[in-house]
This record gives structure tokens, sequence and C-alpha cells, in this order.
């Protein structure tokens, strides 16, 4: 709206199987699975028993004590992940600066392991209705409120700008860093933490989607169990993660001298207006936020060189995404190479759109595409290239990625190379 | 640059259900907090709060939709059917991409969830419902509504505990300036469950005055903590030239925002930094485009902890000096919704421009030390018809928006 353009400046990465940016990076071009049996606690009486968990160790994070008796598992992550984008961005903000700085981070379900496990204390078991408020931890009133997550990173890095929490459900994490985008681009904020965050593996979570058999049952195989556009794919595997990215203006960026992984090119969101959980066959709402998000990056279908698939591996889902590439990008659907990191990570819920986003700006830096792992066999109704197996070295100037989530929510993202120097 | 304006207002809140409700308690000063009827809070040490009265869910939403839904969202459908009414717009949107619905959430569906936790945890399956994961989750309320209102533009929820509220109506202006005309903003709350009770009890901000009468005095010698409350108000916000061409009835503009942090935890020891919260406040003027000298009315925060009042009122005096417009808070009549609490403080400046009133303070009766400032003690005519409403969010949130009343109409009841 104002000319001001918003870059990536910094990545940071808690994610199943990778508990830093470059061990993430790692984990996924080499395409190796981090679904398991569930350990957080027994999962035998659940439909669904695995999914991909993080080996994530607060200390070695860097987490203070303090943080640690505070933070639920979720806000952990993120105070990791924001430590390591902004030492990634090497960002050494003035007091003035710090005003200008904000904080955007998006979760699905915020503080549920804590309040689950706070409730089991202070219901004593599920028996009593007029739960013991004597009971309750001293830190029960930041785990109702997922507000907690934008403040506690806030108060990490001494940052005055706006914080926000976005919760959109599973786009999340598209529509935080999209959220933030805007308050760039809007100026509003200089400098933004933008990412999300996500620790849903509890059991109330897991019995919930077991209730609707939205998650996979593939209990005896659980490395192989997250099976996006597979034929024989059963649903998707929960996982836990978050990625917090180093957003900047610009300008702001280049006088400083930063290095820069890509533009945030553009932003587009739709709801389909159809069922809580159902998806449209047709892909309609998804397709219309993908073209606004080319619209705003001025780039044609056939400029797209990779896209980061939503990928859940549930049945309707891996098909109305299909039909939205296809609707959206036209012939070009059919030669861009399609990948779901959620075959490796699993879907950590309003966390995985930043981690998607994240894997975004490392395949642009990088010039590698991340497989879809698990991929065996061809569905007919998905009939695009899912870079099976093995990542793909490419050149990657353009990279889309798209969410979809309960409630309707249809996003897409598109990140960009910069050819030359930063713009001013 | 795009204006952006308020056409609809739904209340639905412990002051009443609808906006003439709303504005009757609101100028009698009729406190409607009292004992807490939805559970049995004997066993807790605060056991009074704002609950809606008499609501009546089926009004507004069919079975289905309130068997998959906590009342929270049930909140929600009516707040949104009634602002849609309101301003004149059909229950289901004639141009679905035109229009986007973003309210604010601080947490979620907690009846819903306390019901199938202890489900799961206590019953004799060991399992939940259905639709449990459709209806504790954040976003829950924005997407029934966006299926039944066929609300298909650019949805958002946002979570900034009391201050989050504001912030809806600040992201719409930029959801219409970015090209969806009609945008639905605000929140509603519903926090009042034993667990959700007992987790806000932790907060160490809630009044254990046993009087409902004088449990929730912000800015007051005897101010104690606040009251927690259900409900909230959600508004239709229009591009103005949308407006116009259909002959809406505009309330007022939304003409400035801003928001920043304390980067410093709320706890015993804190009151947040004024500094901020003023900066917050200079933000949401310099983008209206007014200086502080324009502002009639001021709707401040009004946490009702003594040590936020004192510095609330540090921050007011920060910005407004040595002649600081009126200060009113009507937050003691329904008690503190959270983001619902500052979306309905939102409704009554709107509603007292249009009226041609501003009403009068419910608190303080006696001014605490150190929070002199001048306390709105009757009912007055409003001047520039700019209103500046505040709102503070648990852990370091600073939200002000700052809105334009319409000329008011002709022929309106005082």
């Amino acid at each position: 709206m104002t000319g001001r353009r918003t870059v990536v400046t910094g990545v940071g990465v808690v994610a199943p199987g990778g508990a830093s940016r470059d061990r993430f990076w790692k984990a996924i071009t080499e395409g190796r699975t981090a679904t398991r049996r569930i350990s957080f606690f027994d999962p035998s009486q659940f439909r669904s028993q695995i999914a991909a968990e993080c080996d994530f160790d607060p200390v070695a994070a860097g987490l203070t004590a303090a943080e640690r008796r505070r933070a639920d598992r979720y806000v952990q992550f993120a105070l990791a992940c924001s430590a390591e984008a902004v030492a990634d961005a090497g960002l050494d903000l003035t007091d003035a600066e710090r005003d200008r700085a904000g904080v955007v981070l998006g979760t699905a379900v915020g503080g549920t392991m804590a309040l689950e496990q706070q409730y089991v204390t202070v219901s004593d078991t599920g028996r009593r209705w007029l739960v013991d408020a004597a009971r309750g931890g001293r830190y029960l009133y930041q785990a109702l409120v997922p507000s907690s997550l934008a403040a506690d990173v806030a108060c990490r890095h001494g940052l005055h700008g706006p914080a926000q929490v976005v919760s959109t459900g599973c786009t999340s994490g598209i529509d935080a860093i999209g959220y933030a985008h805007q308050l760039i681009a809007d100026g509003e904020a200089d400098v933004v933490l933008a990412g999300a965050a996500d620790s849903p593996i509890s059991p109330v979570t897991v019995a919930s989607f077991d209730a609707i058999k939205a998650t996979s049952p593939d209990n005896d195989d659980p490395e192989h169990a997250s099976r996006p556009f597979d034929a024989d794919r059963h649903g998707f595997v929960l996982a836990e993660g978050a990625a917090v990215l180093v957003l900047e203006e610009a300008g702001h960026a280049r006088r400083r001298g930063a290095h820069v992984y890509c533009e945030v090119a553009g932003y587009g969101s739709r709801s389909n207006g159809y069922h809580m959980t159902g998806l449209r066959p047709d892909g309609l709402e998804m397709g219309l936020a993908i073209s606004d998000a080319l619209r705003q990056a001025r780039l044609a279908p056939e400029q797209v060189s990779y896209i980061s698939a939503h990928g859940s591996g549930t049945r309707q889902n891996d098909r109305h995404e299909t039909a939205a590439f296809k609707r959206a990008l036209g012939p070009a659907a059919y030669r861009v190479p399609i990948s779901s990191i959620k075959s490796m990570v699993g879907h950590s819920l309003g966390a995985i759109g930043s981690i998607e986003m994240a894997a975004c700006a490392l395949a642009i830096e990088f010039g590698v595409v991340p497989p879809t792992a698990n991929w065996a066999t061809r569905d007919p109704e998905c009939d695009l290239d899912y870079v099976p197996n093995e990542a793909r070295e490419l050149p990657v100037d353009v990279a889309l990625s798209v969410g979809s989530g309960f409630g309707g929510f249809q996003s897409a993202m598109v990140f960009r190379r910069l050819s030359g120097a930063v713009p001013a | 640059m795009t204006r952006a304006v308020v056409t609809g207002i739904g209340v639905v809140a412990p002051s009443g259900v609808g906006v003439d409700a709303h504005w009757r308690t609101v100028l009698a000063g009729a406190r409607r907090t009292g004992p807490i009827t939805l559970f049995d809070p004997t066993g807790y040490p605060t056991r009074h709060g704002g609950e809606v009265p008499d609501f009546d869910a089926a009004a507004y939403a069919d079975n289905r939709q309130l068997v998959q839904t906590d009342r929270w969202t049930h909140l929600g459908f009516a707040a949104t059917r009634l602002a849609l009414a309101d301003a004149g717009l059909p229950e289901r949107a004639t141009d679905p991409y035109g229009y986007a619905v973003t309210l604010a959430s601080s947490s979620g569906g907690n009846l819903f969830g306390q019901r199938e936790l202890q489900r799961l945890w206590g019953g004799p399956t060991r399992t939940v419902g259905a639709y449990q994961s459709i209806a504790w989750f954040y976003a829950a309320s924005v997407g029934q509504l966006s299926i039944h209102h066929q609300f298909k533009g650019p949805c958002g929820v946002l979570v900034a505990e009391a201050a989050g509220g504001l912030d809806s109506l600040a992201h719409a202006v930029r959801v219409v300036r970015r090209g969806t005309p009609v945008v639905v903003a605000g929140a509603t709350e519903c926090p009042l469950s034993p667990y959700a009770l007992a987790c806000q009890l932790r907060s160490g901000l809630l009044s254990d005055v046993a009087d409902p009468a004088r449990a929730y005095r912000p800015f007051d010698a005897a101010a104690s903590g606040y009251l927690p409350a259900e409900g909230g108000a959600v508004f239709v916000v229009e591009e103005l030239g949308h407006a116009l061409s259909r002959g809406a009835r505009v309330y007022g503009e939304v003409t400035g925002w801003g928001a920043t942090h304390d980067a410093v935890h709320t706890g015993p020891d804190a009151a947040g930094d004024p500094g901020q919260y003023a900066r917050a406040m200079r933000l949401a003027l310099d983008r209206a485009g007014v200086g502080p000298d324009a502002v009639d009315v001021v709707l401040p925060d009004a946490l009702g902890v003594p040590r936020y009042d004192r510095s609330e009122a540090v921050a007011l005096r920060a910005v407004f000096g040595e002649r600081p417009p009126p200060v009113t808070t009507q937050k003691p009549l329904t008690g503190r919704a959270h983001q619902g609490g500052a979306a309905l403080d939102v409704a009554t400046a709107l509603l007292a421009f249009h009226h041609d009133t501003l009403p009068a303070t419910a608190a303080p009766d006696d001014v605490a030390d150190g929070c002199d400032l001048d306390f709105l003690r009757g009912h007055r005519r409003p001047r520039s018809r700019v209103a500046l409403v505040c709102a503070r969010g648990f852990d370091g949130f600073n939200s002000a928006l700052v809105l334009r009343g319409a000329a008011p109409t002709r022929g309106v009841t005082r």
C-alpha cells in the first residue's frame, strides 16, 4: 500500500527431528521422518497413538529458569526459535528501534497441554466439576490465555512494538506472518518477530481428533504413517513445533547490511464458508487465496518455482488442495514441484504454517526442495509432481505455501528471492 | 485514503442484549454484576461476575449450531446477528468475498472444553465428543460465523488478552483498506466456567470483595481488583463509500489506533509501563490526525487494581497534561469481559455520540491517591465528538483506538 516491502532476515525453528534451523533443514532434505509412537503419555487407549514429537531441551535452548517455570511448552519453543532467529538476523536494536519492533505469533490451541495437566489436578482427575482453584499452579492464567505466547517473546527481547497472537486454527502460522507483513507494509512496525508455535500432543487433543477420525491410525508403522498425496493415506499425524522469522522492512535491513533470505511478496486468505471440518472438493477458496497472493507479488503462475503444500495426508485435504493448485495455476500446476514436509514433521496445527514458511525461505536460500516422504502409490486424483521421497536441487526464486484449517480458513503466501541489491 | 466507518453494533453483555438495552443501563448507571449463576461459585473467593441477563441462545442459532459450540460462540452468534440487523444488512452476505469477520477471543470455549475434559478424565468411556475439535479452539466462533453468514473474505482471530477487542477493529480497517468492504469485528467472551474462573483467580487481579456493589471500583480508594464478565460487542465496519451508497446509518469512523507492548510481565510487583501505554495512545491520536486537545472523552481500561489504576492515570496525564478530557468508565456496571469488555467500550463511545450524550462514569466514588483524573460526574453533551478508548492486556499489551462520532441522529430519545 505504501511501497514498503517486507524481507526475511532471520529464521529459527524447533521441529520434530531437528530442534534448530540447521538440524531441521538437514532432516527434511534427507527425507527423514520424525513420526513415532507417543512417548509423552501412554497412548494405548486412543485410536491414533502416534505423533511427531520434538526432542527439545529448554536448558540447552538457553531458556532462563524463570522462563522455564512460567512458559508452557509451546511458548518455550517460541522463545527458543525467536532467540535463534534474532541471532541469525544479527539483530541488535537500539531503544528507538525497539519501539517499532513487534511480535506476531500464531497458535491453534495455545496452552492446551498445561491446561489439561492442571485440569487433572484441580478436578481430582475429572471427579469434580467445581474444581479446586487453590490447587491450580502459579501460572495457570498464562496457560488459559494464549496471548502469553507473544508477551513472553516480547519480554525476552524487550520489544515495544505491536504484539499480537493470531489464532485461526491450522492457518495460524501463515496468517501470523501475513499480519506481521501488513504491519510492516502499513508502517506500523519496522521489524516483527513472526511465526507460530503449538504443542498439542496431549490426551485431549489426541482424543478430539480420534473422535472425528482425522488422524492416522497406522500405529504399527509410525515412521511411515504420514503419507500426503499417497493413495494409501489415512489421516494426519499430530505434531508439535514452532518457527519464528525475523521480518524486516527492506530499507531497514539494507541499511544495517543484513543478510536477506527472501521477500514476503504476497499473502492471501479466504474462508470457504462451507463446513467447520469439510472442504469443498473444487478447492475454490484456496485457489482464490493463491491467486490473491500471486497478484500482490505480481507473479504469473508459471513463475512459481516450488509449492510447499498443506498436504496433511487426509483423504479429502490432498484432493482439495490438488484441485486448488490446478484452479489457481492452470497448466503450470502440472510442472511445479510440490511437497509436503508434514510427511516428515507431522501436522503441528497452527505452528506448521510457519515451519513451512521457514522451509520456503531455506529452499530459496539453498536451492533445494524438500521431498514428500512416504510416497509410494499414486492417487488418480492427486496427479501432480509431489517430489516423492528425495529432495531435489533446483533454483528456487518463488516459493508458494498454502494452509487450510478447521473453520474453513484457506491461506496462501509467496516468498520471492531478491535478486541484486535489497530495495530501498 | 480509504475510510472505515461503523454502521452496525450488536451488544450482548451484562448490560443487556441489543444496543438499546445497553444504552439504558449505561445512562441509568445501573450495576448488572451479581452472583455467578452459570455454576455454583460457593467455594471460590470470587463469587460475583457479569452475566448476560435472560440470554436465549435459541433465538440466534439453530439447535445444530448450538450443540456444536460453546456459550462464548452463542454470544457471538447473537452479537453478530444484532450487528448485521442494526446495519441493515442481510443475514447472509450477498457478496461473500466482500465480507469478512475478525473477532478477538482471549480464552476460547471454556464451558464446552471443561465438559469434554471431564468426560475424558472422569467419564466411563474416556473419550471426547465429535464437536470438541471445533468448539474449544479460539477460531471456533469466527469459523461458525463465516459459514453461517457467508463471510468468505480474509477472516481473522486475534488474541491480546483484554486489548484484542480494540485490535480487532484496527485490523478490520486494514482489511477494508485492502479491498474487503464489510468486516465484522469485535469480541465476545465467556470465561465463566469453574475451571476458567480457577485459572483467572491465579492472575491475582480478581476482586474477592463479597459485596458486588463494592467489588469492582476502578480508580477508587477501595479498589480491590475486577469482577469477570461474559459477553461483548460486535460491529459492522464498512468502507465509507459502500456505506453511503446503500444509505446506511453511520455511527462513526475508526480514525486511529495504536498498539505497544510493555515487554514486562504482569505481577504482584509490576504495574505495566505507563510510558509505553501513553505511546499507544499517542500513536492512535497521531494516526487519527488529532491532538490531545481535540479529545472529547476517554474510556480507560479501568482494571480496578490499585497499582494498575495509578499507572493508567500516569499514562493519561502524560498524554493530556494539564487539560485532560473527561474520563468515563462503565466497566463496573458489567464486569470485565476481557476482549469483549474493550469492544463494549467502543459500543458505549459510539452510542454516546449517536445519542448526543457522554454518560457519567460508574467509578470512582472516592478517588484513590494518584488517580486524579477529570472523571465525568454527570451526563454531558459531546463537543468535538472524538473518543479515545484504551485497553490493556495481561502481561503487557497496550492498545488505543480513536473514534470520530457522526453527527447525532435527529429525534433520538435521550
